[in-house]
C-alpha cells in the first residue's frame, strides 16, 4: 500500500517529477502525516581538487522552517549551503560525494540537471547582487528564464510586496537596481528569488554586508517568508541564528595533525533553542558561550 | 579686545620659535613638541626644491607628448578647412587632379560600405569569440591558441593583410569593396578579441551566480547576464576597432584599390574609400588635389574622433566599473 504526503508535495511549486512516494501501513496513515523533511543530507563530502572542505555530514532540513548553519570561519558553512543547489559545480574542480535528497531524491544522481534543481531551490548571496538592470527586470528575470506565461506586472509586484520592498520602490521599477541602498539591493535579490516560486530559499550570510537597521528587516523578513518556504541561512554571526532559527546546525574544522589539511565537520545539528542552552558537545558549548570564534 | 592667534598657542604659553628643531636633531626641520605650533617648523629647502623640479619635468614630459598631436591637429584643421564645405561632403572627386571643386564623397561611401561590412562580419565573431575565451574555454589550448593568435595578429603590419587578402580574393576575384572589407575585418577581429575579452572578464562572478541561482543556464546567464553588463565595454572596444578601420590604407590599396566613381557595388569594380583618396590627392603635384586631400583628412580626423569619443562616452557609463 502507498499513499502521496500531502506534506511532500509543496502548494503552487511544480516538482521536477512526482515527489517521493511514501509507504506506510494503515496505522500511521490515521495518525497526522509525518513531516517529511524538505533535505536529507547523507555521508556528504565536498573537496576542491585536493582539498577536502567537507565531510561525512548527515542531518535533515525541515520544511517550513528556518535552519541555521553556524561556525567558526572556513569551516565549510558556505560550501554545505551551496551544495543545497549544485552550485559548488560553478567552481572548478569541486567534487561532491554523498546524497544530498531532496524530498527523497538525490539531486546529485546522474540525470538531473542543476538548473532543474536551482530553479526549486533559491539562493541568496553575501554581498547583495542585483543584476546592473532595472527594478523590473531583476524581478522578471528568473522568470522570463523560467518561461513565466501570467502577468508579469502582477508578478513583479506580489515578489517586492513579499520582500517588503514594493513601497520604497514602486515609483521607480524603471530605475537601476543598483541605485538601491546595501539592504534594499538584498531585499530585492531576496524577490527576485522568491520571484520564480521556489521551495527552498538558501541565504549565505545575507546581513553580513548591511547595517543592524537594515538586518533586522531582512531577519523580519526571514520570518515572514518561513509560512511558505524552508530557508536555511548560513551566518557569521551566532546572536542572528538564534534570533530567526528553528534548528541550528554546528560546524567545526577538523584539523589532522600530520599533514596540517583543514575540514569541516557537523559537529551538532538540533533545535536552536537546545543547541544553544544545552549543548551536547564541548564544541559546541565553547562556541555559542563565545569562547572562541 | 584680545584674539587668539593660532600658532601662538591661544592662552597656552608660546614654546619659542628654536625648541622644536632643538627637540630632536636627528629630523631635520626639526619636530613639533608639545605647544609649539606646526608653523615654526620650516619646510625644506631641499624638499621643496625637489617637488618644483619634478612638477618641471612631468610637465615638459606631458608637452613634448602634446605637441605632435596638437601640431598634426592644428595643420589639418587649417588647410582642410578652407576646402571644407557642403559641396566637398557630397560630391564626388574629379577625374583629373588639376581642376578645382568636387569632394570625397565616393570615399566616404567606400569608406562607411568597407567599415560597414567589416563591422558587420568581425563584431558578432569576435565578441563571440571572447565569449568562448571567458566563459568556455578559459585556459585550455584552443583557448590558448585564441588569444596566442589575436595577440600576433594585433602586431601584424596592415599592408600583410592587404598582401594576403590580394592573393586569396583579389587574384581571383577582382578589386573590390568586399576584398576591402575583408582585409579590415581580418584587422578590426583581434582587436575586438581582445577588447571584449577584458570587458567580460571585469563581469563579476556574483552576478552569474546569481543568474545560476535563479535556474538560468549557461547560455542564459550569458545571453542575459554577461553580456548586457559588458555591453557599455564591449562598445567601447568596438568603435575603437571601427576607427582603427577606418583610418587604414595599405591594404585597402591592394584589395579595393581607389576609384573616381561614385560606386556601392560590393564586387567587380574598385571602390574608393576616404584614405585612399587622401593618399592619392596628397602625392600628385597639383593645388587642388592636395587642397582636397587636407580637407578629406580633415572629414576622416572629424569620423575618427566622433568614434573615439563616442567609446569614452559609453565607457564612462559602463555600469561595471562602479
Amino acid at each position: 500500500m502507498s499513499e502521496k504526503s500531502p506534506m511532500v508535495q509543496e502548494e503552487g511549486v511544480d516538482m521536477p517529477s512526482p515527489a517521493a512516494v511514501v509507504s506506510r501501513d494503515d496505522a500511521q496513515s490515521r495518525r497526522p502525516p509525518v513531516e517529511q523533511p524538505v533535505f536529507s543530507v547523507r555521508d556528504l563530502s565536498v573537496s576542491y581538487g585536493k582539498n577536502v572542505a567537507l565531510k561525512g555530514v548527515t542531518m535533515d532540513i525541515r520544511p517550513r522552517r528556518i535552519t541555521a548553519i553556524i561556525g567558526p570561519s572556513g569551516c565549510g558553512k558556505s560550501t554545505l549551503i551551496r551544495c543545497f543547489n549544485r552550485m559548488n559545480e560553478l567552481i572548478p574542480g569541486a567534487q561532491v560525494d554523498g546524497q544530498v535528497l531532496y524530498h527523497g531524491e538525490d539531486i546529485y544522481a546522474p540525470g538531473v540537471d542543476p538548473v532543474v534543481v536551482r530553479r526549486h531551490v533559491g539562493m541568496v548571496f553575501q554581498r547583495p547582487n542585483p543584476f546592473p538592470k532595472s527594478i523590473y527586470d531583476n524581478i522578471a528575470f528568473g522568470a522570463k528564464i523560467n518561461g513565466y506565461k501570467g502577468d508579469m506586472d502582477e508578478l513583479v509586484e506580489r515578489s517586492l510586496r513579499r520582500a517588503a520592498l514594493w513601497d520604497e520602490v514602486k515609483a521607480k521599477l524603471k530605475k537601476s537596481a543598483l541605485d538601491l541602498s546595501g539592504g534594499q539591493q538584498q531585499r530585492l535579490c531576496i524577490a527576485r528569488a522568491i520571484a520564480v516560486e521556489p521551495d527552498v530559499i538558501l541565504m549565505d550570510e545575507p546581513a553580513s554586508a548591511l547595517d543592524p537597521i537594515a538586518t533586522v528587516r531582512i531577519e523580519d523578513l526571514m520570518q515572514e517568508l518561513k509560512r511558505d518556504y524552508s530557508i536555511i541561512i548560513v551566518t557569521h554571526n551566532m546572536q542572528q541564528a538564534a534570533r530567526v532559527s528553528d534548528e541550528t546546525a554546528f560546524l567545526y574544522t577538523e584539523v589532522d595533525e600530520a599533514t596540517s589539511a583543514r575540514w569541516g565537520i557537523l559537529v551538532e545539528f538540533g533545535k536552536t533553542g537546545r543547541i544553544f542552552t544545552s549543548p551536547r558537545d564541548k564544541r559546541t558549548e565553547d562556541y555559542v558561550s563565545g569562547r572562541f570564534g | 579686545m584680545s584674539v587668539d592667534l593660532p600658532g601662538t598657542g591661544g592662552g597656552v604659553e608660546a614654546a619659542p620659535a628654536a625648541a622644536p628643531a632643538a627637540a630632536n636633531g636627528r629630523w631635520a626641520g626639526g619636530r613639533a613638541t608639545p605647544g609649539a605650533s606646526l608653523r615654526d617648523i620650516r619646510p625644506q629647502r631641499r624638499r621643496v626644491w625637489r617637488d618644483r623640479r619634478n612638477t618641471a619635468l612631468i610637465l615638459l614630459a606631458v608637452g613634448l607628448t602634446m605637441t605632435p598631436v596638437v601640431m598634426i591637429l592644428y595643420q589639418i584643421t587649417a588647410k582642410g578647412i578652407a576646402t571644407m564645405d557642403w559641396g566637398f561632403l557630397t560630391s564626388s572627386m574629379p577625374f583629373s587632379f588639376r581642376r578645382e571643386g568636387g569632394g570625397f564623397f565616393n570615399g566616404l561611401v567606400g569608406t562607411g560600405i568597407m567599415v560597414g561590412i567589416a563591422s558587420l562580419v568581425s563584431v558578432p565573431l569576435g565578441v563571440l569569440a571572447a565569449v568562448y575565451l571567458v566563459e568556455y574555454g578559459k585556459k585550455n589550448w584552443l583557448a590558448k591558441l585564441i588569444r596566442f593568435f589575436s595577440d600576433v595578429m594585433t602586431g601584424v603590419p596592415s599592408v600583410f593583410v592587404g598582401l594576403f587578402v590580394y592573393t586569396a580574393l583579389v587574384i581571383p576575384f577582382g578589386f573590390g569593396a568586399l576584398m576591402g572589407a575583408a582585409s579590415l575585418a581580418i584587422i578590426m577581429m583581434p582587436i575586438i578579441v581582445r577588447s571584449t575579452e577584458e570587458m567580460l572578464k571585469l563581469v563579476p562572478q556574483e552576478l552569474k551566480d546569481a543568474g545560476y541561482a535563479l535556474g538560468a543556464a549557461k547560455w542564459q546567464t550569458v545571453v542575459r547576464v554577461v553580456l548586457p553588463s559588458a555591453a557599455p565595454g564591449i562598445t567601447t572596444g568596438v568603435m575603437l576597432a571601427v576607427a582603427r578601420a577606418a583610418g587604414e590604407t595599405a591594404p585597402l590599396i591592394l584589395t579595393a584599390l581607389g576609384s573616381y566613381q561614385l560606386t556601392a557595388a560590393l564586387w567587380g569594380e574598385p571602390i574608393s574609400s576616404l584614405t585612399l583618396a587622401i593618399f592619392d590627392g596628397a602625392r600628385n603635384p597639383f593645388a587642388a588635389g592636395q587642397a582636397r586631400a587636407w580637407a578629406g583628412a580633415l572629414e576622416l580626423l572629424i569620423i575618427v574622433l566622433i568614434f573615439t569619443v563616442g567609446a569614452r562616452v559609453v565607457a564612462s557609463r559602463s555600469r561595471i566599473a562602479r
